[in-house]
């Protein structure tokens, strides 16, 4: 579909266990190693491109009221029913911080392999929009509340479940700031209606630095940065209901020479679609060059149906935000235990120590440690914490059973979960319960069962009747015989038939 | 108790009932119906206060009045929101707004007992120092209409003339100084940014207290400059300025700039001695424009101190010359910035232009907004332009530093309150007054009195004298953060020692006979 490209695709790797989309297929791109390294583009002796990706991650956090005000935070509520005199931007008001929204940030930036700013600043930032009812976002421009971390994920490699490569993305900031209301456009009407539900929640944005060079690492960055917030319940991250939202800069550019002008896509609400989206931009900035355009740097909105990027016509115009420090907000001050004042009121400061020694594992210490307690393969232990409660699922498993981990795994993620995958549900909608399959596994462990008719016995199980698993081995007399003059006879039987013949 | 201690002899009045708090408000309010020529209020809200009032009755007649203000008949600058009552900052753009919510001050009044009489006139948006830019007409000062002015100054004439010797009221606070100079509150809320509530309160002859910054909760109170802005305290006596400052000050949970220390309200000495003060007089105070009747006035103040033994020393406040064009950029900074929220979506004023948001935008901020107010947003955006953000806002950011370290460096020298004049002259007819634009009259009649803004201090206007004219003459002190206590002191011996003349409003007094002399006597008798 696509002209004048002097490069082939070749799959590099694979997308991982969470779901991504398929490779766009006929598209060529730019050819590059698992490591995302530019090869030789052969042919016309032209230099490959490299592709740059640059990620800003906006989380909304998870806490019961807004940043500066004290209204409740909830998704779907009727419009305009959540809203406090501040969020309106009523005259007079003034904004105070949520301490809950801090302890979110601080905690996400350790997380992250932040260091964490004793001090930092709020900042106004200027622009007339309708679903931004003081005419400005107070955000953190300055001086953020966490600078200079990483974030490491993996993905595999060929296809292959086996070839995992970790890779590292460098977080440059972790600013807190306001989210904005919602704007509905009823164009029929010529109306724009304005909720303001949303408008003063809290969100972090996170900064990555562009160390991606494809759609399938950004999603897999992104992935493991969802995990990580949803493991510290810093974020409820789903992307779906606009908690996660990811705005990818990107650009290309030959080895050796300074990176290319990059474009900013917004408009992306699925980690399928920002693989799709990315890829889509950098095969469209690598057309235009290679057929003599230039790139402008501009803001391009993914259309999902389409599946490209479009210019977005309402953010033509060069905007200057006029930024200003928050007079009405004092520097945000955080202390660690060396730095704490005494006969200081502990609800009034924020620990930075207190919350390090109080964060949870993350997904990678839960991932060793699976691999290390069961002998389960590290690409298990991926696929295990990619799904909400599946991890807790399996432990349950192996608790019931006398099976080893390392076959009850395989049960859990080829059977049970391709029933799941099938019918859309998640593992806590499974209508096979842990000790159900682990009765089942049992059945099989003691050799009760062949493995064959384990696998109806669990498509019975999935009909969710009730019967347990030894019920439906009676019904369907799956037994294995274990009774030696029983299967003589019945061999015998079968011999004499023979005979007669 | 002292002769002066309004509040307190009013209270006592009350408490034994010489007067009840609805005889007090009903006089208040047919004072306010006539002087209405003086403009000082935008909204009067009559029926509240009277069920205010009957409140406070009730109270005094179960014998639980709830404190020293409870049934005082006050005024509220109208950039402070009232609950229920239309809060306009004089402009089209709120005209009719009726806010859902109190600020915090304007609720610890009413917790207190006050009788809130209704909201002053100022400047649009508090941006003036004239009281003569808002969009209901200038205030005017209760002084034009006195003997002591008229002897003086109006030629007796027909009155075509004396309708232009009216002079103003001083800003942008002008409607609640000229509310207490004439006699229709007892006490009134101001605000002062660059000198907006010492400033009319000097031209009507009023005390004028603008505490330190963070010791009175903002919430509620429509900025002008949040990083400046204080509510500011106007009565006619210093003794009573200690009464509202205690009633007001503390930490307040919805405005993160209060400071957490309790503050104890604290009622002044009546015998004080100053032969222990040092009395800093900064030489950049006297300032190009000083009138030398003002200048006199300053130096037989700094004898009056010197007589009673305290020490008196010429201090230097070397960056005193750049504040006004610091306080240009910063203020009109901010201005830009707070004034982005009046886009007709939510609230105020909207234009019936249509045809898209950003045409609604721009016609809304076009009709609901004066001249000034204008102006200052353009230039404040000019200055917040990402090209302009060093050479304007972050010079302006570090001169501001450097001016508030010449008040520490002067205070820990060991000066306890710097005394300076607070107008460079005394207040002018209006008709001379619009020669010359806002932002030209506000660089003058600042300039004095904005840098305790730039640095946070709290400073004082107290009357000193009359000028030649029959208008009056105030000094301000400026004294230490946070040391009020120190600063009022100093003002009451001061004030004890000038003996203010009281205003003589012979067309009010024809009115209203009653009330000025209940009024009269409860101050001076």
């Amino acid at each position: 579909a696509v002209r004048g490209s002097r490069v082939v695709w070749r799959q590099a790797w694979q997308r991982g266990a969470g779901g991504l989309g398929p490779a766009p297929r006929g598209q060529p791109a730019v050819a590059r190693n698992a490591r995302g390294r530019a090869q030789p583009a052969g042919k016309c002796g032209l230099a490959p491109w490299v592709p740059v990706v640059g990620l800003e991650v906006h989380a909304q956090i998870s806490s019961n009221s807004k940043l500066f005000s004290g209204s409740q935070v909830q998704f779907s509520a009727p419009p305009n029913s959540l809203v406090s005199f501040f969020d309106a931007s009523l005259p007079g008001t003034l904004p105070v911080l949520n301490r809950r929204c801090v302890e979110a940030a601080v905690m996400t930036g350790l997380a992250l392999n932040c260091s964490i700013n004793k001090k930092s600043l709020f900042d106004r930032k200027h622009y007339f929009y309708a679903d931004l009812p003081a005419g400005y976002q107070i955000t953190q421009q300055r001086v953020p509340i966490a600078v200079n971390g990483s974030l490491s994920y993996s993905l595999c490699i060929d296809n292959k479940m086996s070839q995992m490569v970790t890779k590292t993305v460098r977080i440059k900031q972790i600013q807190l700031e306001q989210d904005s209301g919602k704007s509905l456009h009823d164009d029929t009407r010529s109306q724009t209606l304005v909720d303001l539900n949303r408008a003063g929640v809290g969100l972090m944005e996170v900064v990555m630095e562009p160390d991606m060079c494809c759609g399938e690492e950004a999603a897999a960055a992104v992935r493991e940065l969802q995990l990580i917030l949803q493991t510290l319940g810093s974020s409820q991250a789903v992307m779906a209901e606009g908690q996660l939202r990811v705005d990818a800069n990107v650009s290309v550019h030959h080895p050796g020479e300074p990176y290319g002008v990059r474009t900013e896509v917004k408009n992306i609400n699925s980690l399928r679609f920002l693989a799709k989206a990315i890829d889509y931009e950098i095969q469209r900035q690598i057309e235009e060059l290679e057929n003599g355009g230039t790139i402008l740097n501009e803001t391009r909105a993914f259309d999902s149906k389409l599946g490209c990027t479009v210019p977005m016509r309402d953010k033509e115009g060069k905007q200057d935000y006029r930024f200003m420090p928050e007079p009405n907000l004092p520097p945000l001050i955080l202390y660690d235990a060396k730095s704490l004042p005494a006969n200081i009121n502990h609800q009034q400061v924020v620990n930075i120590d207190w919350i390090h020694e109080r964060l949870p594992d993350l997904p990678s210490v839960k991932r060793a440690k699976l691999v290390e307690h069961y002998g389960i393969l590290p690409e298990h232990s991926f696929a295990l914490l990619n799904e909400d409660g599946l991890t807790e699922f399996f432990e349950a498993v192996v608790k019931q059973t006398q099976m080893r981990p390392k076959k009850v795994i395989g049960w859990i993620l080829n059977d049970l979960l391709s029933y799941l995958k099938q019918h859309s549900l998640t593992i806590k909608e499974s209508p096979v319960s842990s000790s159900s399959l682990a009765d089942l596994l049992n059945l099989l462990e003691n050799k009760e069962i062949s493995s064959t008719a384990a696998k109806q016995v669990l498509a019975e199980l999935w009909k969710g009747e009730g019967k347990s698993p030894l019920e439906i081995v009676k019904e369907k007399k799956l037994e294995l015989m274990q009774d030696q003059n029983q299967l003589e006879e019945i061999c015998q039987a079968v011999i004499d038939g023979q005979e007669n013949e | 108790a002292s002769k002066r201690n309004l509040l307190f002899q009013v209270s006592a009045a009350l408490k034994e009932g010489r007067v009840t708090p609805t005889e007090l408000c009903q006089r208040c309010l047919s004072l306010i119906k006539s002087t209405k020529f003086l403009n000082a209020y935008i909204n009067v809200a009559e029926e509240t206060a009277l069920k205010q009032a009957e409140e406070s009755e009730q109270r005094y007649r179960r014998g639980q009045p709830l404190g020293v203000l409870d049934g005082i008949p006050v005024a509220v600058k109208d950039n402070f929101n009232t609950a229920g009552i239309e809060t306009t900052c004089a402009s089209n753009m709120l005209k009719g707004y009726i806010s859902p919510y109190n600020a915090t001050v304007v609720q610890k009044l009413l917790d207190q007992g006050a009788v809130l009489l209704g909201k002053t006139n100022l400047d649009e948006f508090a941006m003036g120092s004239g009281s003569t830019d808002g969009a209901f007409g200038p205030v005017r000062n209760p002084w034009s209409y006195s003997r002591q002015y008229k002897e003086k100054s109006v030629p007796k004439s027909p009155s075509e003339a004396r309708e232009c010797t009216w002079v103003i009221a001083g800003g942008s606070s002008g409607g609640s100084a000229a509310a207490v100079s004439s006699f229709t509150c007892f006490a009134a809320l101001g605000s002062d940014t660059g000198g907006s509530t010492r400033n009319p309160a000097a031209h009507c002859g009023v005390v004028g207290l603008k505490p330190t910054y963070g010791l009175i909760s903002r919430h509620g109170l429509i900025p002008l400059v949040n990083s400046m802005d204080v509510p500011g305290i106007l009565t006619r006596c210093v003794d009573d300025a200690a009464v509202v400052l205690g009633s007001l000050a503390g930490h307040d949970p919805k405005d993160s700039t209060t400071v957490q220390d309790n503050f104890k309200p604290f009622e002044l000495p009546n015998v004080i001695d100053v032969s222990k003060l040092s009395i800093g007089i900064p030489k950049e105070y006297h300032a190009p424009g000083l009138s030398s009747e003002i200048l006199s006035l300053w130096s037989k103040a700094a004898d009056l101190f010197k007589n009673a033994g305290a020490k008196v020393i010429e201090v230097s406040l070397p960056h005193t010359p750049y504040s006004i064009v610091c306080y240009h950029v910063l203020c009109t900074a901010e201005v830009a910035s707070n004034m982005a929220r009046f886009d007709g979506l939510e609230y105020g004023h909207r234009s019936a232009v249509n045809k898209s948001t950003e045409s609604m935008y721009a016609a809304t901020r076009r009709e609901g907004f004066n001249d000034v107010v204008r102006g200052r947003i353009l230039s404040g955006n000019y200055f917040l332009l990402k090209q302009n953000y060093e050479h304007y806002f972050i010079k302006a950011q570090k001169v501001r530093r450097l001016i508030a370290s010449d008040f520490v460096k002067v205070f820990s020298s060991g000066v306890d309150v710097l005394l300076t004049p607070t107008t460079l002259r005394e207040a002018v007819p209006y008709m001379e007054f619009i020669q010359e634009d806002n932002r030209t009259r506000s660089a003058q009649d600042d300039i004095l009195t904005q840098a305790a803004n730039m640095a946070g201090l709290p400073a004082i206007n107290v009357p000193a004298a009359l000028s030649e004219r029959g208008l009056p003459v105030g000094l301000q002190f400026i004294g230490r953060a946070f040391q009020e206590k120190q600063l009022l002191t100093v003002a009451k011996w001061f004030e004890k020692q000038v003996k203010f003349p009281v205003i003589q409003l012979e067309e009010m007094k024809r009115h209203d006979q009653g009330v000025f002399q209940h009024q009269q006597s409860a101050s001076f008798s």
